[in-house]
């Protein structure tokens, strides 16, 4: 039994249960440094690399053809298109609402409308930056796990042959 | 002579990496030279905004002590930053891609010698 | 809202827009798919006739990005500029028209295997489309080297489309390893001039060198980024990259690897005749011109001996590369030396007059081979023979492009060569006559091809190429033909303003620093 699920790319089953309680923690802490990129160090590529990595622990833990079966590469393609379509979107509206491309067009407006300051600020400062933060980071979540699951399903593959 | 030492890092991490990739035979060992030039010139660039004395140029996040109006001189320069930020996103990018291709080359050719790839038959 | 005063954001915008609608509506449909690149494109090359109107009426079109004023390139309180600028004169826009022009023919030309092409293929030709069309209109160090990287990522994985084969990768490979390294040495030189002067503007960083002369970090600078971008652009010791990436990529995409490496080369134009102008020492033009040589010399004679179609028709690309570069290296030399109208205006228009038509020219021969190879599908010269009894337009095609591309008369090939041996002439004679030597050379070998590819005997019944395939080619044939009966028109409309662009670099600085 233990020599049939090593073959197939699983770990034990302490592994899996560590690996499934870390998964949404690591997600959280994803969120957590892409949404305070304007305030503390992070933002999109940090923030999303963290939660590419959250994914890699569950590709590492449960193998491949399990993950492959609940999030498809099709599903993080899509995810990934999502979030650059996103950040060009805004960019054309500061250009068609405001004065120029990737103005900041948020700057008193209700939402994301204060401007940080020396110290202390609160999250919803900063014009459009937090916007394109969450962008960049669907769009870098999404493109890298899709990486590592096409690498992983290609090896897997390639040792099946 | 200690505010050198980054520098002469620098000269010698773009060494091993150009030795890397022109003198070995290894596609794998292509791709880690290719890192290591690349970890060099980010290198390189974070050093150069390095001011004596500063403090990590956080806006919202001043040390104790250090009133807005003392900033220019104690903290490090943010440009060279995001500058290294953009270039391991597109080194990380690259290397994703050479992968890639190396895989693919495997599959086709059965070997990773660099030497013998053109000479085989698929 | 005044949308030519937008110009330069959405002839960028617009085709990154659709390169991440378009896998999102692959999923959809594929026709719809279709129309919305097709679309984009469309758009995208209206608004740069605009864009090459406007510039050639009102001078240099300056835009700065996310500012509340888009031609205020100084803010308040500072002195230099702080955010990105696009500056774009005449030569950009020259540049911007030739890549828009050959992507929008590529395109059209890749609709007719329509049923063989996934949605990455659409989404990864227009970011590469994305990267020429942002190396061409920046004002900025950094912008420069980003959309260079985009460039080369996004060509890299569209050579090594058809993956089936292992050849295209290992092409793929080569490509990608050498143009990583030349993208550091950038890196490596940006982050030398910033640590030196503290700026990344291109105008700031030309007048600061005018004013403090060129210090020592400036010519480690200058090297790295003449080996870099010569690497890039295929000049001859550092070529190796370009027979493998032309002859192993599918289709149309060979064609538009030519405008990338012509970007890279105009990278390196913006260098020497902008930023550096009249610092420069006189080595730099003689290792151009030495480029040159080597590069028409290898180009001619490994074309000779070649066997597969594509990589021949590459080799030949390669020597249109020298005599570009050769054309820019006498004009350079004269610039240097105060002796403009003598002979550098004259080379420089036949060099820059020679990138347009190396486009075309080597564009249409390269529709027709991959035409040839979609047909019959066999890639050796040994094995096909008698394709005119069936593929009739295809040869005519075919004898247009080989006497364009020799430079005989009615076609475009021969007026921008005979600038070039007119003006190289009077700087040295022997420059002069290797590079008729070559283009007879070059002529011999296309009819060495014509003869065993198209006469002779019929092997096999084939069809013609299919409608979309024969409309791109006979678009292209059609412009070969018209620049080569009135040379006059694109000279002095389009020519004329990107040369004195070049020679004269005092209006790029005074539009951005005031």
């Amino acid at each position: 039994m233990k020599n049939e699920e090593m073959n197939e790319g699983k770990m034990t089953v302490i592994v899996q249960t560590i690996a499934a309680l870390l998964f949404p923690l690591a997600l959280i802490f994803s969120f957590y440094v892409i949404m305070h990129g304007h305030l503390t160090p992070g933002g999109g590529f940090q923030g999303g690399a963290i939660g590419a990595s959250a994914v890699v622990l569950l590709i590492v833990a449960y193998g491949v053809k399990h993950v492959e079966e609940k999030m498809s590469e099709g599903g993080f393609s899509v995810f990934e298109s999502l979030g650059g379509l996103i950040f060009v979107v805004v960019a054309i509206f500061g250009l068609f609402l405001a004065t120029s491309f990737l103005a900041n067009f948020l700057v008193n407006e209700p939402i994301f409308g204060k401007i940080p300051g020396w110290g202390e600020s609160p999250l919803n400062s900063g014009g459009i930056l937090p916007i394109l933060n969450i962008a960049v980071g669907m769009k870098v979540i999404g493109g890298l796990s899709a990486v590592v699951l096409i690498l992983a399903l290609i090896s897997r593959e390639g040792e099946e042959k | 002579m200690i505010y050198n030492l980054p520098f002469l890092t620098v000269v010698a991490l773009i060494a091993i990496g150009m030795y890397a990739i022109i003198f070995k035979r290894n596609l794998i060992k292509i791709a880690v030279g290719i890192t290591i030039l690349e970890s060099g010139v980010n290198l390189f660039l974070i050093t150069l905004g390095y001011r004596e004395g500063g403090v990590a140029p956080i806006f919202t996040n001043l040390p104790p002590g250090i009133s807005p109006d003392q900033i220019p001189e104690k903290m490090v320069l943010p440009v060279p930053q995001a500058l290294t930020l953009t270039s391991i996103v597109i080194g990380v990018a690259v290397l994703a891609l050479i992968l890639s291709f190396t895989i693919n080359i495997y599959r086709k050719y059965g070997t990773l010698d660099a030497g013998k790839i053109r000479r085989l038959k698929e | 809202m005044n949308v030519m005063e937008h110009l330069p954001a959405l002839i960028i915008a617009i085709p990154l827009l659709a390169a991440f609608l378009t896998p999102l509506v692959d999923k959809i449909s594929k026709k719809v798919r279709n129309a919305v690149v097709f679309i984009a494109l469309a758009a995208t090359f209206i608004l740069t006739i605009f864009l090459v109107q406007d510039v050639f009426e009102n001078g240099i079109m300056i835009y700065v990005m996310g500012a509340s004023n888009p031609t205020q390139t100084i803010p308040m309180q500072a002195a230099v500029p702080i955010r990105i600028v696009l500056e774009i004169d005449g030569l950009s826009a020259f540049m911007a028209l030739i890549s828009v022009l050959i992507a929008l023919i590529g395109l059209i030309y890749s609709f007719s295997h329509v049923e063989e092409r996934g949605g990455k293929f659409y989404t990864l030709f227009l970011l590469m489309l994305v990267g020429m069309l942002g190396m061409e209109l920046t004002g900025d160090l950094f912008n420069l080297f980003v959309f260079l990287e985009i460039a080369s990522i996004a060509s890299a994985a569209l050579i090594t489309y058809e993956f089936k084969r292992g050849s295209t990768t290992e092409a793929a490979l080569k490509y990608i390893v050498i143009s990583s390294i030349a993208a550091l040495f950038v890196l490596f030189a940006i982050g030398l001039l910033y640590g030196e002067y503290d700026l990344l503007n291109m105008a700031a960083i030309a007048k600061a060198i005018k004013i403090t002369g060129l210090s020592n970090i400036d010519m480690i600078a200058l090297i790295l980024f003449f080996a870099a971008f010569a690497m890039k652009a295929g000049a001859a010791p550092m070529h190796m990259w370009m027979p493998d990436a032309y002859g192993e990529a599918p289709g149309a995409v060979s064609m538009v690897l030519i405008a990338v490496t012509q970007a890279s080369l105009y990278a390196l134009l913006r260098m020497c005749f902008t930023i550096y102008a009249d610092s420069l020492h006189v080595v730099i033009p003689a290792a151009i011109i030495i480029f040159g040589l080597i590069s028409i010399f290898i180009g001619v004679t490994m074309a000779l001996i070649q066997d597969d179609i594509k990589r021949l028709i590459a080799y030949a690309a390669v020597a249109e590369v020298g005599y570009i570069l050769l054309a820019i290296g006498v004009g350079l030399y004269g610039v240097l030396n105060n002796e403009v109208e003598l002979y550098a205006r004259k080379a420089l228009q036949g060099g820059i007059f020679h990138i347009f038509n190396d486009i075309l020219d080597i564009g249409l021969l390269f529709l027709v081979a991959g035409g040839i190879i979609y047909i019959t599908k066999e890639r050796n010269l040994n094995k096909l023979g008698g394709l005119a009894h069936s593929m009739k337009y295809t040869s005519i095609l075919f004898l247009i492009g080989l006497a364009a591309v020799a430079g005989l008369p009615p076609m475009n090939g021969f007026a921008s060569k005979i600038m070039i041996y007119e003006s190289v002439y009077k700087v040295s004679p022997i420059l002069s006559i290797v590079a008729i030597l070559a283009s007879i050379i070059m002529l011999a070998i296309f009819v060495k091809i014509f003869h065993s590819v198209f006469t002779g005997p019929k092997i096999s019944e084939q069809k013609d190429v299919p409608k979309l395939m024969l409309a791109s080619m006979i678009i292209l044939a059609a412009l070969i033909i018209f620049f080569g009966l009135f040379p006059d028109i694109i000279i002095n409309n389009v020519v004329n303003p990107a040369v004195n662009a070049l020679i004269e670099n005092a209006a790029y600085i005074s539009n951005v620093m005031g």
